[in-house]
C-alpha cells in the first residue's frame, strides 16, 4: 500500500525517531503508485504500472550529516536504518553550509490530491487511449501519444518536532498526430490534478486540425517578427527563466545580477502587463504547502507589474545575509489578459502563430539567451488574418527580451511543459521582435 | 506526475535540496553496502524462473525479467566546501511480456518470489488491457538462450572501493588551484555508477552483468563585476565506461596543443589550472564577426555534434514514428536507406556503431533484452547504410536478428531502442591537427562542448562550445568568444574536407542522453578525431538585457 495516510505515516515516522541518539535527526517516508501508457503509429507501444516507497534517515552530529534509507518497515530494519545513518554521519566531512533543523511550524492542508486521479487503472488509461485514437483514424493521420498518472504522498519528522505531510495526483497526457505523407503534425497536451476534467478525444482534436492546417507549408525568410505564443509555447520558453535565485545574482552570476555588483530586485524587469507570483492554493494548478527545508509555502509575488519584487533566500544564504529565508516557487502562476487568440490575430498586420517550441536550450545565461524551433503547427498572419502555414525556424531570444516586448496577454490557462512535463498557469502572449535566425527542414 | 514533479510539488530532503534528481536514482545508503554483492545468481535464476513461468502460466507468449541493482555515488563541492555526499542504491525487478501480441510492463521493488509473482501478474494485466485497444502484433526477432552467462566492465579499480576522503582531497585540491588561478567560483563533482544486471528470458538466457562508469567534472566561473559580465570554462573530461583509474594521469594519453585534452586518462588538476586562466580569457576575448567560417572541431567538441547530427536519426524508433510524440522523426526515412545511394556525407565520412568499444559507455556484453553486444556501420564512405534496432524492429530492415541496441535506465522502466556508441572514423591517410590547420584560410577551432539545440527530425542544429579559437591563414590568432555555429546536417556532413589520423582519436560522451516517455537516460560515448567542415555559418550570441 504505497499511499500512507496522515496517521499511518505519523506513526511510523515517530518510531524510528524513537531509535535515534544522534544530536539532531530527520526522517522522511515517501510512497506512490501510478501508471503510463504510450502509444504511436496508431496502436499502443508500450505500457507500465509502477509503485514505490521508501524511508530516508538523515542524522547529524555538529555539522556531520549522514543518510541512510531502507523499504522495509519491521522495527528491526527501522532501528538498523536509525543505526547507520548515525555511523555513517559520524564519517562525514562536516558541511559549512548545514543549517539546524527547524522545530515544529504550521503547515496549511493542501488540495493536491484527487480521489479520481488515484482510481486511475491500466483498462482506463487505454479507454483514454482508445478515445484519442478514434480521432486520428478518423482523421486519417497517425497519432503518437503519452498518458501518466501518479499519485503519493510524503512527509518527514525531525527531533525538533517538525512533522509534515502531503498528498498529490497529477495526470498529464501529450499526442501528436501526423499526416500519411509526413508533411504536417500538429501537437496538444494537458495536465490536471483531477482526472475527470482531460478529455482526450477533444485534445486529440486540436492536434488534428492544427495538422490538417500544416498541408503545405511555404518557407518564408526568417528574421523579427511580431509572434502569437500559445500556452504550450509559451510555458516552455519562460520556464527557463522561473529561478528568482538571491545567491547566484548576489554572486554576481545570474540574470538577475546587476552591473557594479548587486541585484536588480526593485527594478522594472519586463514590461508593466506582466505579473507572476507563486500560489500553494490556486484550485487550477494546487502545490503542497511545505517543503523539504520544513519551512510552508505560502502565496509570494516574483513580479508585479513587471518590477522584480523577491528572490529566493535558502535558510543558509538568508542567514550569511541576515533576511527572512524565502523558498523558491513552488508553483508558477502568471497574470492573463482579456484578449483571445483570435483578437491577436485580428491586430496583427504582419506576423507568426506558433503551436509549440522545442529543444529549448540555453546559449548565453548571463542574458538568458535560448535557442530553440518552431514545431507542430507555425502559421503567417497577415492583415489580421491567417494567410498560410509556414515550415518551421530556429530562434535565439531571450525570455527577458520577450516579456518586455509584450503587446498583449490571453485568457491563462493550466499549460505542460513539453520537456518536463511539469505544470504551469500561463496566458498566450503577443510579443514583438520576436527574432528567429534560420529556417529548418522539419515537420 | 513524473518523479521530479512530485519532488518539486511536495518537498524533497534538506540533502536531497543540493542534488534535485537525486531521488532519481534510488535510495541514499552507506558506502560498505556499496560493497555488498547484493544477492546472488542462483537466488536471482529462481526468483526469475518463478516470474518467467507465472507470465506463461498466465498466457504470455514471451516474458523477460531484469532484476536491477543500481548504485550511484556522489560527491559534490564548490570552492572550499563538501557540499554533499550521497550513495544511492535502487534494486527491484522489472517484467515485460508479450500476450496477445502486445507488450505489457510491471515493475515493483518486492523482491520475493511471491512479489515477483504478483509484478509478472500485473505485467501480464497491462498487456491484456492494451491488447484491446488493436494494432499490428508485435514481431520478435529470433534469439537463442545464451544459458547462464556474466560479463563485467573492464576496470583496474573499483570506483566504490575508493574511500570518499579520497575523492573529497582530489576535489577540493582542484577547487584551491582555480580559485589560486584567480576564479570567482568553481564547482566540481565526481559520479560513479555500478549497475549490476540480472536478465532472464522465457528464450533461455540468464545473464549476469556488472557495468561500471565513471564521471569527473568541474565548472569554473570568472567575473567582472564592473562590467556585470561573467563566464565560465567546463572540465575538458569525459564520462567514460571505466574505473577510478581514469583520474589517474598519464602523459602518453595527453594530447597537447593550444590547450591540453585527454584520452583514457584525466588530470584534472592540470585541467582546472588552465580552466581559472581560460575563464578569465573568455572575457577579454574579441566577439566574433558572424559570417562563415572553416570550422576545425575537437572531438572533445565533435562528439555532441556526431550525437545529435548522426545517432539519433539514425535510431530506427525515430524513423518509424515510436518517437514522434516526444523526441521526434528523422529526415533518413526508409527510402532513403532503401535507395543504396543516399549521399549522408562526405567521403570522408565513415560512422560506426559499436556496443562493444572498451572505455566506452555504450559498452555491455549484452543489452537489456539479451541480444549479445556487436559493431556495424552506419555510414560508409559518405552512404547511409544502416539504422540502430532491437529484437521487434529488426524484421523491418530485413535483419534476421537484433543489432542489440536495447536499454532501460532502471529496473523500473521499460526498456527500449537505445543508441550505441556511434563515432567517426579516423581519416586513413596520416594528418595531425596542426597541418589541418596550417591550410585554413579563415576558421574557428573550437574545444569542449556547449550550448546544443537540433530539430525534432535532425535537420537544423546549433552548437557552441567552451573555448573558440580564431585561425587566420594557417596559424591561430587568438580567442574568440559569442561563438555559435548553424547548419543542415546533409550539408555540414558534405562540408567534412578533413579528417585526422588515429593518432588524434579520443572519446567523448553523455551520462544523461534523454529519450522516450517517461523519459530515461542513457549513457553513450562518441569516438572521433579532429575533423575540418568548409564554409559553416557562424552567428554572433551577445545580447543585452536590462
Amino acid at each position: 500500500m504505497p499511499i500512507l495516510s496522515k496517521e499511518e505515516a505519523q506513526a511510523i515516522l515517530k518510531k524510528v525517531l524513537s531509535y535515534s541518539k544522534a544530536d539532531e535527526c530527520e526522517v522522511s517516508l515517501n510512497g506512490s503508485e501510478g501508471g503510463n501508457i504510450r502509444y504511436a503509429l496508431n496502436a499502443v507501444s508500450t505500457a507500465g504500472d509502477i509503485s514505490t516507497m521508501g524511508l530516508a534517515v538523515t542524522s547529524v552530529y555538529g555539522k556531520k550529516a549522514g543518510t541512510a534509507t531502507i523499504d522495509e518497515f519491521d522495527d528491526a530494519a527501522l532501528e538498523r536504518v536509525v543505526r547507520r545513518s548515525e555511523e555513517l554521519a559520524q564519517l562525514a566531512p562536516p558541511n559549512p553550509e548545514y543549517m539546524p533543523i527547524l522545530g515544529p511550524q504550521t503547515f496549511a492542508e493542501s488540495i493536491t490530491y484527487n480521489a479520481n486521479t488515484a482510481a486511475i487503472t491500466p483498462e482506463s488509461r487505454a479507454e483514454m487511449v482508445a478515445k484519442s485514437l478514434s480521432v486520428t483514424k478518423e482523421a486519417k493521420l497517425t497519432a503518437a501519444g503519452f498518458l501518466e498518472n501518479s499519485s503519493g504522498f510524503s512527509s518527514i519528522m525531525n527531533s525538533k518536532g517538525l512533522f509534515a505531510y502531503n498528498k498529490g495526483s497529477d495526470v498529464t497526457f501529450s499526442v501528436t498526430t501526423r499526416n500519411e505523407e509526413g508533411t504536417a503534425s500538429g501537437y496538444a497536451a494537458r495536465g490536471f490534478t483531477d482526472v475527470s476534467k482531460l478529455d482526450t478525444f477533444s485534445a486529440t482534436k486540436v492536434a488534428a486540425g492544427k495538422a490538417t492546417g500544416s498541408v503545405g507549408a511555404k518557407a518564408i525568410e526568417p528574421g523579427k517578427y511580431t509572434v502569437i505564443l500559445e500556452p504550450v509555447a509559451a510555458t516552455y520558453m519562460l520556464e527557463n527563466m522561473f529561478r528568482f535565485d538571491a545567491r547566484s545574482a548576489e554572486e554576481g552570476r545570474s540574470f538577475l545580477s546587476k552591473k557594479g555588483g548587486g541585484t536588480r530586485l526593485g527594478e522594472q524587469l519586463v514590461d508593466e502587463k506582466v505579473t507572476i507570483y507563486s500560489d500553494p492554493f490556486n484550485t487550477e494548478l494546487p502545490s503542497a504547502t511545505w517543503g523539504g527545508d520544513g519551512l510552508p509555502r505560502e502565496k509570494t509575488m516574483w513580479i508585479d507589474k513587471g518590477v522584480l519584487k523577491n528572490l529566493s533566500y535558502s535558510r543558509y544564504w538568508a542567514d550569511k545575509k541576515g533576511v527572512k529565508p524565502l523558498p523558491g516557487p513552488t508553483n508558477i502562476i502568471m497574470e492573463g489578459g482579456d484578449a483571445t487568440i483570435e483578437d491577436m490575430i485580428k491586430s496583427t498586420e504582419k506576423g507568426i502563430l506558433v503551436s509549440r517550441l522545442w529543444y529549448i536550450r540555453m546559449v548565453d545565461p548571463q542574458s538568458l539567451l535560448l535557442t530553440g524551433l518552431t514545431r507542430d503547427g507555425l502559421f503567417y498572419i497577415e492583415n489580421g488574418k491567417i494567410k498560410f502555414p509556414i515550415k518551421n525556424f530556429r530562434f535565439n531570444e531571450s525570455p527577458v527580451i520577450m516579456l518586455n516586448n509584450v503587446e498583449a496577454l490571453g485568457k491563462t490557462e493550466r499549460s505542460i511543459s513539453v520537456e518536463s512535463y511539469r505544470s504551469y498557469l500561463i496566458p498566450p502572449m503577443k510579443i514583438k521582435e520576436f527574432t528567429f535566425t534560420s529556417l529548418s527542414d522539419a515537420v | 506526475m513524473r518523479r521530479r514533479d512530485f519532488i518539486y510539488l511536495s518537498g524533497l530532503g534538506a540533502s536531497a535540496m543540493l542534488l534535485p534528481d537525486l531521488k532519481a536514482f534510488g535510495k541514499t545508503v552507506d558506502v560498505q553496502q556499496l560493497l555488498d554483492g547484493g544477492i546472488d545468481v542462483k537466488a536471482k535464476k529462481e526468483l526469475a524462473d518463478v516470474a518467467l513461468n507465472m507470465a506463461k502460466s498466465k498466457g504470455a507468449s514471451y516474458a523477460d525479467i531484469r532484476i536491477g541493482r543500481y548504485l550511484n555515488q556522489f560527491v559534490i563541492t564548490r570552492e572550499n566546501k563538501v557540499l554533499n555526499v550521497a550513495n544511492t542504491e535502487s534494486f527491484g525487478v522489472g517484467i515485460r511480456v508479450i500476450v496477445n501480441g502486445c507488450w505489457g510492463f510491471a515493475a515493483g521493488n518486492v523482491v520475493t518470489k511471491d512479489g515477483v509473482a504478483k509484478t509478472a501478474e500485473r505485467a501480464v494485466a497491462v498487456a491484456k488491457a492494451n491488447a484491446k485497444v488493436g494494432g499490428a502484433p508485435v514481431q520478435l526477432a529470433p534469439q537463442k538462450g545464451y544459458g547462464e552467462v556474466s560479463w563485467k566492465t573492464p576496470i583496474e579499480k573499483n570506483a566504490f572501493e575508493v574511500p570518499i576522503k579520497d575523492k573529497v582531497d582530489l576535489l577540493l585540491n582542484a577547487n584551491s588551484i582555480a580559485m589560486q588561478g584567480g576564479a570567482n567560483f568553481v564547482n566540481s563533482n565526481l559520479f560513479a555508477v555500478n549497475e549490476q544486471k540480472y536478465f532472464a528470458s522465457t528464450d533461455g538466457s540468464y545473464i549476469d552483468q556488472d557495468v561500471h562508469r565513471i564521471y569527473p567534472a568541474f565548472n569554473v566561473t570568472k567575473i567582472d563585476s564592473s562590467q556585470g559580465s561573467f563566464e565560465t570554462r567546463r572540465s575538458l573530461s569525459s564520462p567514460v565506461g571505466m574505473g577510478y583509474e581514469y583520474l589517474t594521469p598519464l602523459d602518453n594519453e595527453k594530447v597537447t596543443g593550444v590547450t591540453t585534452r585527454y584520452k583514457k586518462r584525466y588530470d584534472m588538476i592540470e585541467d582546472i589550472k588552465a580552466a581559472a586562466q581560460q575563464a578569465g580569457d573568455k572575457i577579454k576575448a574579441k566577439s566574433v564577426d558572424p559570417g562563415k567560417y572553416d570550422m576545425v572541431l575537437d572531438p572533445s567538441h565533435l562528439w555532441l555534434t556526431i550525437h545529435e547530427s548522426v545517432g539519433h536519426p539514425t535510431e530506427l524508433d525515430r524513423v518509424l514514428g515510436y518517437e514522434a510524440n516526444f523526441a521526434g522523426t528523422s529526415f533518413l526515412t526508409l527510402d532513403k536507406w532503401k535507395s543504396g545511394n543516399f549521399n549522408f556525407g562526405s567521403k570522408q565520412v565513415n560512422i560506426m556503431a559499436d556496443k562493444t568499444q572498451v572505455g566506452s559507455l555504450g559498452a555491455v556484453g549484452y543489452d537489456d533484452e539479451g541480444v549479445k553486444c556487436k559493431k556495424w556501420d552506419l555510414i560508409k564512405d559518405g552512404i547511409l547504410v544502416n539504422y540502430q534496432a532491437i529484437r521487434d524492429q529488426a524484421h523491418i530492415i530485413g535483419l534476421k536478428e537484433s543489432q542489440g541496441c536495447c536499454y532501460s535506465q532502471s529496473w523500473q522502466d521499460v526498456q527500449f531502442q537505445r543508441m550505441p556508441n556511434v563515432s567517426l572514423q579516423p581519416g586513413k591517410t596520416p594528418l595531425s591537427v596542426d597541418d589541418m590547420i596550417k591550410n585554413v584560410e579563415k576558421g574557428i577551432y573550437i574545444i569542449g562542448d556547449g550550448s546544443f539545440s537540433i530539430d525534432q527530425q535532425r535537420y537544423n542544429f546549433q552548437f557552441g562550445g567552451q573555448l573558440f579559437y580564431e585561425i587566420k591563414d594557417g596559424k591561430i590568432v587568438g580567442m574568440l568568444n559569442d561563438v555559435a555555429y548553424q547548419a543542415n546536417t546533409r550539408e555540414f556532413w558534405n562540408s567534412c574536407a578533413q579528417v585526422c589520423d588515429e593518432k588524434d582519436y579520443r572519446l567523448g560522451g553523455a551520462f544523461n542522453d534523454g529519450k522516450g516517455q517517461p523519459s530515461q537516460s542513457s549513457a553513450v560515448s562518441h569516438g572521433s578525431s579532429t575533423a575540418l567542415f568548409k564554409g559553416v555559418n557562424v552567428i554572433n550570441t551577445k545580447r543585452k538585457i536590462g
